[in-house]
């Protein structure tokens, strides 16, 4: 589990995140969901610790991650797995080499282990005999798969996904995020998802935190989102003409 | 003074949880080979004409009957050992190599790369930079020695070739009076410059915000900076190791 305390951060004066906290619990997909602008990035690269915040606390599995030394940090930082919005695979590895590079630098696995634990989270995550090939030379679909794989190899507690969905088709989408859910219940991780995707709320949406102008103002899951009476929510769902239609027959 | 501050931190942070040698021995070979190896054409010749170059212009400033020929050739010895082979090859470097890291980092930082060796608890500076920087300590005073015969051996073809002065007369006018320090200066020179172009490319690089405008920024500033660095390095090193 991850628990978030009072989570507070500004950039040049700017309040980006107000006094954020919450209750990420492992096995199920944990949501962050919000307008674009809103500090859901922010927050999650608080939660991994790309970005200090000026105040709060996040504890992974009751262990504190913010006020953690260096090698701690390293430690904590062993145990997670991150898929980023454009997949951030390194160009100059080829697939099985950006997939291979965590067990390389992590771990003292013999060549033909670590080879063998690649081609496993690669058909895993619906890839096969691209071992070889560039990221330039493949799909923004199968950079994502790629990246999930790559955050997988090495045996984590926790996944962190950001903004999944960007620049992929529905259908793709959907690929996308069935497989996270999969993975999360399968490996029984806490993962965090960023997202703006109402079609991945409402499909794997088990625990929902919605974020406007950098504050907390809902928690839920996908069954209770659209019966919220949150107004600020409820405009963020309902935004598009087709949903405003939907709304009218709830 | 915030961002000479920033680079001193940065040089720091390279040497903190440092990952194993293995990877960096792998790293610095490949490093090596874009530094040094694929250098080694724009180098040759850029080196070679600016030792014909030398030749023709000393031989055209120096027009007197008390002047023996074979001084042109003393004269474009000492300026390519003491200072045409370590610093013009330095700002060529700082241009192609200096220009190629602050690139490379700078997208590795807007594409998210770097961030995820950060998440995955690699010291991603350690990890990224310090293989460059070894690499162009190691690299680049092998290229000034190329440099260094290859500007005189453009600066024998020049001489000899329009007649300026005989073969027997640049040979003699390159090795009399030679002091073997300037070329310990000129390698001392290299090493130094080396450390600065790479390290002050790979802090431009390393710290770009934004997209790919600000990427090729980074690279101009890398440049830009860079050659301040060696010119200010070069005037500072001549004074403490030559005065």
């Amino acid at each position: 589990m991850i628990e978030i305390k009072n989570i507070s951060k500004s950039f040049n004066g700017t309040q980006v995140l107000e006094d954020i906290s919450g209750n990420f619990d492992r096995g199920i997909t944990n949501l962050i969901i919000g307008a674009s602008g809103t500090g859901k990035s922010v927050l999650l690269k608080c939660i991994v610790g790309l970005i200090t915040p000026e105040e709060g606390e996040v504890l992974y599995d009751g262990r504190a991650f913010l006020k953690a030394d260096k090698e701690e940090k390293a430690q904590m930082r062993r145990e997670i797995g991150m898929l980023f919005q454009g997949g951030a695979l390194f160009d100059s590895k080829n697939i099985e080499e950006n997939v291979m590079f965590p067990l390389d630098l992590l771990t003292d696995m013999k060549k033909d282990e670590k080879l063998d634990r690649v081609n496993n989270v690669l058909n895993r995550v619906g890839l096969e005999n691209i071992n070889k090939k560039m990221p330039a030379e493949i799909s923004g679909g199968q950079k994502k798969r790629v990246g999930i794989a790559r955050a997988i190899v090495n045996d984590i507690n926790y996944l962190f996904c950001d903004e999944p969905n960007s620049g992929l088709d529905p259908r793709t989408s959907l690929l996308i995020d069935e497989l996270i859910q999969e993975i999360t219940h399968e490996l029984n991780v806490t993962t965090i998802v960023v997202t703006h995707d109402m079609n991945s709320v409402m499909g794997i949406g088990e625990h929902i935190m919605y974020l406007a102008k950098g504050k907390k103002l809902w928690e839920g899951t996908s069954e209770t989102i659209l019966t919220s009476g949150q107004e600020d929510l409820e405009d963020f769902i309902f935004a598009s003409k087709f949903m405003k239609k939907l709304r009218k027959t709830l | 003074m915030k961002s000479i501050g920033a680079y001193f931190i940065f040089l720091g942070s390279m040497f903190v949880r440092r990952e194993s040698f293995s990877s960096y021995f792998k790293l610095t070979i490949n490093e090596c080979i874009s530094i040094g190896w694929n250098s080694i054409l724009i180098v040759a010749i850029t080196s070679t004409f600016m030792g014909a170059v030398t030749t023709v212009q000393t031989a055209y400033n120096l027009v007197s009957p008390l002047i023996q020929n074979y001084v042109v050739a003393q004269v474009t010895r000492e300026m390519v050992v003491l200072e045409l082979a370590p610093t013009i090859t330095a700002i060529v470097i700082a241009g192609k190599v200096g220009s190629s890291i602050a690139s490379g980092l700078g997208t590795m930082r807007i594409t998210e790369q770097i961030d995820a060796l950060e998440v995955m608890g690699v010291n991603a500076s350690s990890y990224l930079v310090l293989p460059k920087i070894i690499a162009a300590m190691i690299m680049y005073p092998l290229l000034v020695v190329i440099a260094g015969f290859l500007a005189l051996y453009g600066g024998y073809i020049a001489g000899t070739m329009t007649g300026i002065l005989t073969e027997t007369e640049y040979v003699y006018g390159i090795r009399i009076d030679f002091n073997p320090f300037t070329v310990s200066f000129a390698l001392i020179k290299s090493i130094v410059f080396a450390f600065l172009i790479a390290s002050i490319s790979a802090f431009q690089g390393f710290f770009t915000t934004g997209g790919a405008l600000e990427v090729g920024k980074s690279s101009t500033s890398a440049v830009t900076k860079s050659c301040i660095a060696v010119l200010l390095a070069d005037y500072i090193l001549a004074e403490l190791l030559l005065n």
